[in-house]
């Protein structure tokens, strides 16, 4: 089936396009953009974008699907549909599942779950080591020919640097970028960011370094065999300072940040609410204030989830024992574009951030809407007010700290391979 | 003033008006411990759960002598008798207890915050008997009273807290309301166990213990927090009682009156000496004494309704 969508504001970051434009899908390409597509046939589905902004589909290159082994807290399905709603056409999983996925046979897994049940394009992250307990590189290779995008131990660093700068080395073969969770668990044995809420709430603190040690490290390891890096979940402004310093020697340096680190800081923990539990954590205004400035100034290059969903009964109880991590696709863009609002980055640059640079990164075609890329759009009313309600989200994980927030953004539509999954004009 | 709260959670929380009111309460109840007959009926058919799931002596005692004396029926639960051995979680706990109609709980927990949390889902009064590192309110309160007792005043005193100040809930407490009365106070102990950032709450940091006593009215002696693994931050307990262990030299470079506390349980021969412990400078005891007081008129405050 052919889809048209009519009379939006197309704007697509990689051909620095922003204008009125209409996309014409065939299928799981796109076919035509001109700037009025009149004659279409009668069983061609026209869908009227005037007033609003038509763009390639979000990717997001850090999430977790919770499929195999917790699928009570969220299912490859629930997942995608989740991600579908919140704007995203293609996102890249965590290793962290049960088992992990650090072997041909559960990428495999992931990948026919994926085709099977799932509604956008989910590629999936091989661990680093094997079982993620930095010991032993993972059969790095057999999961890049099942379909392996990039590699991580998210959840945790790799221990050892000798282990860290082996698997680097290794997966050149494969050009797979590797995704850093940078976090020195020697420092990091608290729940929330170390500063003044937390000497406020008694609750044990992670400082700042215990972030930035690795950042340093990883880089330095990267550079040295020449090989690329991403380091994900970005938190504090120290990080953001190695980063800039090392881009200017060494290019293959990528980050990401979330949102909840522009939009809230660690005063969210000081009523212990475990919805703001998160790892990293939430850190302090001035880390915020760093964090958007990296944004602005592109040293962060991308906007990740880290969709992290969980059950209700893991986040309802004390602090120290609730599962940190935030259920991110459906708030994700809404929170994104306050950014454009209040002036931070403009719309091109938010949405490059959210399509074209983690495509990049990726080594995927998608992320742009040339004619014949794949059909991956979505359509959103970047002024469209709404408040966040967790219990309305189609994610198994209701787990959000910005339940009851008023936002303004909402994507409306979502189209995978030509395909409508979300549609809500 | 009445008296609104339905719980007690932290002292940061509390306006000094609010702690003025509930130290001149205690004030009316400390003659009935040493009357012959030591109980009034004031909270008759009142129950009171004390829920400790961290080893406590002198509180759970206190609070449990408090009530009584309030005539309350009190009902003890420590973490080796309740259902959280076999995987009970704490609200389930809680809510099964609030199903049996007490009109407060006093709750001990290693964790900070497990109060506050209680106190957003049950509709009896919440009493933080200790939260991890967090708050220790009514220890704070007694130890107001005790200066107020034995200096005639709070406002003015020179404070040197000393000790595991990063670990201590009874520090932390003691700090936020001792700089709600204005007072100068000096946060004493090696670097590794002053959190980062306390400055900013108005305290001065000093390392150096002979500097912090200097002219001190009074000073608040800490124990090492060995079960959130204070003992970690410090190379051996010989070398932190060399350099932090108070003595009687200490005790004369302080203010002629100096009044030295302690929470309690102490280590003797650790952070304080023997004799200075059991010299005439100690009030250790009668922070003991007072705690009842003081326990009295916040279950009575928050469980016996208007005053």
């Amino acid at each position: 089936m052919k889809v048209l969508i009519k009379g939006g504001r197309l704007i697509d970051p990689k051909n620095a396009i922003d204008g009125r434009y209409d996309v014409l899908a065939d299928g799981p390409v796109i076919e035509g953009i001109s700037k009025n597509i009149g004659k279409v046939d009668s069983r061609t589905k026209i869908v009227d974008a005037s007033g609003l902004i038509v763009a390639p589909g979000l990717i997001d290159v850090h999430c977790h699907l919770r499929e195999p082994g917790f699928e009570y807290k969220e299912t490859i399905k629930t997942g995608t549909m989740a991600a579908a709603r919140g704007g995203f056409t293609t996102i890249v999983c965590m290793a962290n599942t049960d088992p992990v996925n650090d072997s041909r046979s559960v990428t495999e897994f992931i990948i026919d779950r994926a085709h099977a049940e799932g509604v956008c394009k989910v590629l999936p992250c091989g661990a680093i080591t094997k079982g993620l307990k930095g010991e032993e590189l993972s059969e790095i290779g057999e999961m890049f020919e099942a379909g392996i995008v990039a590699i991580s131990d998210d959840g945790k660093s790799v221990r050892r640097a000798g282990l860290l700068r082996k698997a680097l080395e290794y997966a050149k073969t494969f050009k797979l970028p590797a995704i850093s969770h940078c976090e020195d668990d020697t420092l990091s044995g608290g729940y929330v960011h170390e500063g003044l809420a937390s000497l406020f709430s008694g609750l044990e603190g992670v400082p700042a370094i215990a972030e930035e040690i690795i950042v340093g490290r990883d880089i330095a390891i990267a550079r040295y065999v020449d090989a690329p890096i991403h380091l994900t979940h970005i938190s504090t402004a120290g990080s953001v300072e190695i980063i800039e310093r090392a881009r200017k020697v060494f290019r293959k340096v990528t980050c990401d940040t979330c949102p909840h680190y522009f939009t809230l800081t660690d005063e969210a923990t000081l009523t212990y609410d475990t919805n703001a539990k998160v790892n990293p954590p939430l850190r302090s205004q001035k880390d915020l204030e760093a964090i958007k400035e990296g944004l602005r100034r592109g040293t962060i290059d991308i906007i990740a989830t880290d969709h992290a969903p969980h059950e209700f009964t893991s986040k309802d109880v004390e602090f120290d024992i609730a599962s940190s991590g935030i259920s991110g696709f459906e708030t994700a863009f809404a929170l994104a574009l306050s950014l454009v609002h209040e002036g931070v980055l403009d719309m091109k640059g938010l949405l490059a951030k959210m399509t074209a640079n983690p495509a990049k990164l990726l080594g995927i075609t998608s992320g742009t809407l040339a004619e014949g890329a794949p059909a991956d759009l979505i359509v959103f009313d970047p002024d469209r007010e709404w408040t966040i309600n967790r219990n309305a989200f189609i994610s198994k994980g209701k787990n959000t700290p910005f339940h009851a927030m008023t936002v303004k953004g909402k994507n409306l539509f979502t189209m995978v391979d030509g395909k409508i999954v979300h549609d809500e004009l | 003033m009445n008296w609104k709260r339905k719980d007690l959670l932290g002292i940061r929380d509390l306006s000094k008006e609010e702690i003025v009111f509930i130290l001149d309460t205690a004030e009316s109840f400390k003659d009935i411990s040493k009357r012959e007959i030591k109980k009034v009926p004031t909270l008759r058919g009142k129950t009171v759960i004390t829920l400790f799931y961290e080893p406590s002596t002198r509180t759970r005692t206190s609070f449990e002598i408090a009530a009584k004396r309030l005539s309350a029926d009190t009902i003890n639960i420590s973490s080796s008798t309740s259902s959280s051995t076999k995987g009970e979680s704490l609200k389930d706990t809680a809510r099964n207890l609030e199903s049996m109609r007490p009109d407060a709980i006093v709750i001990r927990h290693g964790m900070p915050g497990a109060p506050h949390m209680l106190a957003g889902i049950l509709d009896s009064s919440i009493i933080n008997g200790g939260d991890g590192s967090h708050e220790h309110p009514t220890q704070a309160l007694l130890d107001l009273f005790t200066m107020r007792d034995k200096k005639g005043r709070v406002e003015g005193l020179k404070v040197a807290i000393v000790g595991d100040i990063a670990h201590s809930r009874v520090a932390r407490s003691n700090i936020f309301s001792l700089k709600n009365f204005g007072n100068e106070v000096i946060c004493c102990g090696p670097p590794t166990m002053i959190p980062p950032h306390i400055e900013t709450l108005g305290v001065k940091v000093e390392y150096d213990l002979k500097k912090a006593v200097k002219k001190a009215d009074v000073i608040m002696m800490l124990r090492i927090q060995k079960e959130r693994g204070g003992t970690s931050y410090i190379p051996s307990t010989k070398e932190y009682a060399t350099l932090y262990g108070l003595t009687k030299n200490h005790i004369d470079m302080a203010a002629d009156d100096v009044i030295v506390m302690h929470p309690g349980p102490m280590n003797r021969g650790i952070e304080i000496a023997d004799d200075v412990a059991d010299g005439p400078s100690s009030v250790i005891l009668d922070q003991v004494e007072n705690g009842v007081a003081v326990r009295m008129a916040v279950l009575y405050l928050l469980v016996g309704g208007e005053a």
